[in-house]
């Protein structure tokens, strides 16, 4: 009976270091700066803002209702923007479906001098000079992508710079199930 | 010896240029960061609501709630440019007279829980809520039991060390003895 106690006082400890050990050990891997979007499988947020191009001309998000698209969040100076931008560069000439850009918070000449520099993946950008709209996607830190659904609910978040990984294992296959 | 003098001096002159430079320097930093104090003050004020009683009252809310760009601050603490937009937001809000908990739910909406500073009762925070005081429950009862062992062991010792009226009169006997032995020698 002692022994058994004695195991027992030995292990108990032994266990608990253990579970704390693993949960420490999986923090390491975690990212604060990743915050679950509490809009997902939630309609997306209505907007109506001008273009970037083409001032006076309006993007509505209910223009977009009926098909599967990605809402994508740049400035031009955002830095971790031009890491991302090949990679929409090289999506949108496969274009499967239409990227939206959302110019968060920048001037009409930066971001149209980017475009030019960088080239233009999207189909238009939505020029959201003051944030407004950037606040409602509860956008925190440009690059940020949104897979929108046919019936305007976002299906997907990315924070941070959209991989080639990442379409391919994740963006790619749930459009083909939304389109499905 | 003339070189060697005129070495030393040489070295002096030196050694009071650059004690002047420093001092030149010195006081030039000074300057600029009085110059750079005024126009980040006079910059911070536009900020501000007319209205003192609004603005503290958005203030202590802001206290309450996460800046999601620099995470350990407070939005009333932050200067970062989504905090600054979001104190705008609030202040709009709250002259819309939207209440303290709709301004919150409309944070919420947006950035989720992450942005609250006390996080909601949920079935997903149960842990984090009375985690603590389970442990302090366990480690309590631990505590008890262990005393409870310790205090029985004791207890059956000081029972087996307990001499029987036998015993305890041939130990008067022996202390005796060894009394009148020591006595004799």
């Amino acid at each position: 009976m002692s022994s058994m106690r004695k195991s027992l006082a030995f292990l108990l400890p032994l266990a608990v270091f253990l579970a704390i050990a693993v949960f420490l050990f999986k923090g390491l891997w975690l990212d604060p700066r990743e915050i679950p979007s509490p809009l997902i499988d939630k309609p997306a947020p209505d907007f109506r803002l001008e273009s970037l191009e083409k001032p006076g001309r309006l993007v509505d998000r209910k223009d977009m209702l009926g098909k599967v698209w990605l809402l994508n969040a740049w400035a031009s100076w955002c830095v971790a923007c031009r890491e991302e931008h090949p990679v929409l560069i090289e999506f949108a000439r496969s274009a499967t479906i239409p990227i939206i850009g959302l110019n968060y918070k920048d001037t009409r000449v930066d971001g149209m001098r980017w475009l030019a520099q960088f080239g233009n993946p999207y189909t238009t950008s939505a020029y959201d000079e003051a944030g407004r709209v950037g606040i409602d996607y509860g956008v925190y830190a440009v690059p940020e992508t949104f897979l929108i659904d046919k019936q305007g609910v976002v299906r997907f978040k990315q924070i941070g710079p959209v991989t080639p990984e990442l379409l391919r294992e994740k963006i790619l296959p749930l459009i083909q199930r939304l389109n499905a | 010896m003339e070189n060697f003098a005129h070495g030393v001096c040489f070295r002096g002159a030196a050694l009071r240029a650059a004690t002047r430079a420093v001092t030149a320097s010195l006081l030039l930093a000074l300057a600029m960061t009085a110059a750079m104090l005024v126009p980040v003050a006079a910059k911070e004020a536009p900020e501000v609501g007319a209205d003192p009683a609004a603005e503290r009252h958005m203030m202590q809310l802001a206290s309450e709630l996460r800046c999601l760009q620099c995470q350990n601050q407070t939005l009333a603490d932050s200067n970062a440019p989504l905090a600054v937009d979001l104190r705008q937001q609030i202040r709009e809000l709250l002259a819309k007279g939207q209440t303290d908990e709709q301004v919150k739910s409309y944070l919420v909406a947006r950035y989720g829980d992450f942005v609250l500073y006390r996080p909601p009762l949920k079935s997903n925070t149960l842990v984090l809520w009375f985690g603590p005081a389970l442990v302090l429950l366990v480690g309590l009862a631990a505590l008890f039991l262990t005393l409870k062992r310790r205090l029985a062991r004791l207890e059956s010792m000081a029972s087996k060390t307990q001499l029987s009226e036998a015993e305890s009169q041939r130990a008067q006997h022996l202390l005796e003895d060894e009394a009148e032995e020591g006595g004799l020698s």
